[in-house]
C-alpha cells in the first residue's frame, strides 16, 4: 500500500469547493466589518452554537489532528486523556467560573484582563509572550500539514505554505473573526465528516471493537484499550505516565492553563451576544470534543492494527506515527472520498491558523500597538492596523514555517519553551479570579519564578531518550510526557507560593476597582431568564455525567 | 448572513457530488472495503447539507 495519494477529477473538484466557499464566507462578510471591535470581536453577536463550535474548531490545527491520531497509534486509548480528564474538564471550568470575568468585565482581551485586574507590566508581559509564541505555533502547524502533503500529494512544502496562507489570508483579511468563526464552524462539520468514515470503515474491518482488541493482543500490545487499567506506575502503560502526574500535570495544570486562559479559544467565547451564549460556549464545545477521540484517536489505533509494521514510513529508523491518518485515507477512502479526506486535513489545518491569526492581531492591536506604540488614535485607524496585522502575521508564520523546516529540531525546542511560558498561568488566573489580596507584583514576579521553575525542571531533570539534563541529572523519568507533565506541576506550584508570598507584602487594590474583576466582589450571573436547558449550570451536569461514563466504560 | 446556508449549499454539493459519482464507478476500485463508500456517505453529506438548508429556511420563515 503506497503512501502517496493519487487525485483523480472529482478529488481536486471537492477540494477546490472547499477553497471558493471559504474564501467566499469571507467575501460576504466584509461589509460587517466597521468598527475594530466588530473585526476583533465579531461585533459581539455570534450565538452560542457559533462560537461554541469555533472554541473547539480553533484549537483543531494540524498539529493536534495529526498528532492525535500518531498518539492513538503509539499509546492506544490512553490518549483519550487528554480529551476525558484534560480538555473536557477545564472547559467546564471556564464555562462556569471564569466567563463571568472575562465576558463580564468587558476586557477585548485576556491580556486586557490582566491589565484590568492587575497592572501594565503583568499585561504586558503575558500580551508578548502570546504574540509570539501564537505566530510560531501557527508556523510549526503551517510545517507539519506541509510534511504531510508532501508526503501524500508530492506538493513543494513552498506550494503548501503559500496556497494555504493565501486562502487564510483571503478570509481573515475580509472578514475578521467573524470570518475566521463561521469558517471554523463550516470547517469543524467538514473535519467531522471527512474523518468519521475512518472509524465506520475500520471497525467493519477488524469487526468491531472486541475484533480490534483481539488483533492488538495478537500483536502482543497490551495495554492499548484501557485508560485507567495500567495507570498504577509508569512501567505498565506505554505512555510512562503514573495516575498522579497525569491528572495533576495533564488534567489540572495543563488543561486548564490551556482551556482557560488562552486567548485564542476566550476569544471566541468573547465574541458571543451576550453573557449566557458566552458561559454556554465551551460547554457547547464539550460535547463535540468528547467524541474526538472516536474520530481521531481510533483511526489512529485502527492503523496500528491494520496496518503491517513494515509499510509504515520511518524517519531515523523511527517509526513515523505522524502518517496515521494518511495511511487509513490510502488504505479505505476510494477516489472522492479521498477528496474529502483531504479537505478534512485542510479544515483542519486552516482552522486552527486563521485561529491564530485572528487572535494575535486582537492582541497585538489593542494590547501591543494601542497600548504602547500609538494610543489615543480612532477606531478607523485601529481597524487598518487590524488588517495589516492580518498581513503580517500570516507573513511572520510562513517565516516561522521555513524556520522550522531548515533546522528540523527548532520545532521540539520551540514547543518546550512555549510549555514553560503556559505552565504557571493558571495559577495567576485562579489566583486573580478568586482571591482579592492579590496584587500586580505578586502576579508579574509569580508568573515570572513559574516559567523560571518550568526551565530550572528542564534542567535539572531528563527522560529515557529525551532531551534535558543540561545543568545535571537529579531525577530521570521514564518518558518525556511525565517529564512534562510533572514539569507543569513544579511551575505552577512555585507560581501559586510566589504570587501569594509577594501579594501578601504588597499593597492590595482598593476593592471598589475589582468590582467584575475577582469573583467575591461581583454579583453572580443571573441565569433566571434564561430557559432550563440553556442554563450552564445544567449543560455542565449533563457534560459531567457522560465524562464519568466515558471514564468508567474505557476504563 | 444565516450561516447554515453556506454549510447545507456546500454539504449538498459534496453529496451529490460522492452519489453521481459513486453511481458511475460503482464496479472499479470503488469497492476497495467491500461497500460503495462514496455512495454511501454521499447520501448521509447530502441528507446534512439539506437538513442545514432546511433549518435555515424555516428560520427565515419565521423571521418574516
Amino acid at each position: 500500500m503506497p503512501l502517496h495519494l493519487h487525485l483523480h477529477w472529482i478529488d481536486t473538484l471537492i477540494i477546490v469547493l472547499y477553497f471558493v466557499f471559504v474564501v467566499a464566507i469571507g467575501f460576504l462578510l466584509r461589509h460587517q466589518m466597521h468598527t475594530s471591535e466588530d473585526f476583533f470581536l465579531s461585533g459581539r453577536r455570534v450565538p452560542a452554537w457559533i462560537t461554541g463550535l469555533a472554541f473547539l474548531s480553533a484549537n483543531l490545527g494540524a498539529l493536534e489532528m495529526i498528532g492525535m491520531a500518531a498518539a492513538g497509534a503509539e499509546y492506544g486509548m490512553l490518549t483519550s486523556h487528554f480529551y476525558w480528564v484534560g480538555a473536557v474538564p477545564a472547559m467546564i471550568f471556564v464555562a462556569l467560573f471564569m466567563m463571568p470575568f472575562y465576558y463580564g468585565s468587558r476586557a477585548r482581551s485576556v491580556p486586557e484582563y490582566l491589565r484590568m485586574r492587575f497592572d501594565e507590566k503583568t499585561r504586558a508581559l503575558n500580551a508578548m509572550t502570546f504574540a509570539a509564541m501564537t505566530l510560531l505555533m501557527s508556523g510549526i502547524n503551517m510545517y507539519a500539514m506541509a510534511l504531510l502533503f508532501q508526503a501524500v500529494l508530492g506538493w513543494s512544502m513552498s506550494l503548501s505554505y503559500w496556497l494555504s496562507a493565501g486562502i487564510v489570508l483571503a478570509y481573515t483579511i475580509t472578514g475578521g473573526l467573524t470570518s475566521s468563526i463561521y469558517n471554523e464552524v463550516l470547517q469543524f462539520f467538514l473535519i467531522v465528516f471527512g474523518f468519521a468514515p475512518l472509524t465506520w470503515l475500520g471497525l467493519r474491518t477488524v469487526h468491531g471493537w472486541s475484533g480490534l482488541k483481539a488483533r492488538l493482543a495478537a500483536m502482543h500490545l497490551h495495554g492499548y484499550m484501557h485508560m485507567w487499567r495500567n495507570m498504577a506506575h509508569p512501567g505498565q502503560n506505554p505512555m510512562g505516565v503514573e495516575w498522579f502526574g497525569l491528572v495533576m500535570g495533564l488534567g489540572f495544570v495543563l488543561s486548564f492553563g490551556y482551556w482557560c486562559t488562552d486567548f485564542l479559544v476566550i476569544q471566541r467565547a468573547m465574541a458571543a451576544e451576550n453573557m449566557s451564549a458566552a458561559r454556554r460556549t465551551p460547554l457547547i464545545a464539550a460535547f463535540p470534543k468528547m467524541l474526538f477521540p472516536f474520530i481521531v484517536i481510533v483511526p489512529g489505533i485502527l492503523a496500528l492494527a491494520l496496518v503491517p509494521a513494515a509499510q509504515w514510513p520511518t524517519v531515523n529508523g523511527h517509526i513515523n506515527y505522524n502518517q496515521a491518518l494518511s495511511l487509513m485515507i490510502g488504505r479505505f477512502y476510494p477516489s472522492g472520498m479521498i477528496g474529502l479526506g483531504l479537505v478534512a486535513l485542510l479544515a483542519s489545518f486552516m482552522s486552527g491558523m486563521a485561529g491564530n491569526v485572528t487572535a494575535f492581531n486582537a492582541v497585538w492591536t489593542y494590547d501591543i500597538y494601542q497600548s504602547y506604540i500609538r494610543p489615543g488614535r480612532s477606531d478607523r485607524h485601529y481597524l487598518h492596523v487590524g488588517r495589516w496585522a492580518t498581513l503580517g502575521g500570516i507573513l511572520i508564520s510562513i517565516g516561522g514555517a521555513y524556520l522550522v523546516s531548515n533546522f528540523n529540531s527548532l520545532m521540539d525546542y520551540m514547543q518546550l519553551v512555549f510549555s514553560f511560558v503556559n505552565a504557571p498561568l493558571f495559577a495567576t488566573f485562579l489566583l486573580g479570579m478568586f482571591w482579592k489580596r492579590t496584587t500586580g507584583h505578586g502576579a508579574f514576579w509569580g508568573l515570572l519564578a513559574g516559567i523560571a521553575a518550568a526551565a530550572g525542571h528542564f534542567s535539572l531533570t531528563r527522560s529515557l531518550g529525551g532531551p534535558g539534563g543540561w545543568l545535571g541529572v537529579w531525577h530521570t523519568y521514564p518518558s518525556s510526557m511525565a517529564q512534562n507533565f510533572w514539569g507543569a506541576i513544579w511551575a505552577w506550584s512555585l507560581c501559586m507560593i510566589v504570587t501569594m508570598l509577594i501579594s501578601l507584602l504588597t499593597t492590595p487594590r482598593p476593592e471598589a476597582e475589582l468590582v467584575g474583576l475577582v469573583r467575591s466582589l461581583t454579583p453572580h450571573p443571573e441565569e433566571a431568564s434564561v430557559a432550563w436547558y440553556r442554563r450552564p449550570a445544567w449543560l455542565a451536569g449533563l457534560v459531567i455525567a457522560a465524562l464519568v461514563f466515558l471514564n468508567l466504560w474505557f476504563r | 448572513m444565516d450561516l447554515r446556508q453556506p454549510i447545507g449549499l456546500l454539504f449538498s454539493i459534496f453529496g451529490l457530488l460522492l452519489i453521481a459519482y459513486g453511481v458511475l464507478h460503482a464496479g472499479a476500485g470503488m469497492l476497495r472495503s467491500g461497500i460503495n463508500v462514496d455512495l454511501f456517505w454521499g447520501v448521509v453529506l447530502a441528507a446534512f447539507g439539506m437538513l442545514m438548508l432546511w433549518l435555515a429556511g424555516r428560520a427565515r420563515g419565521r423571521s418574516k
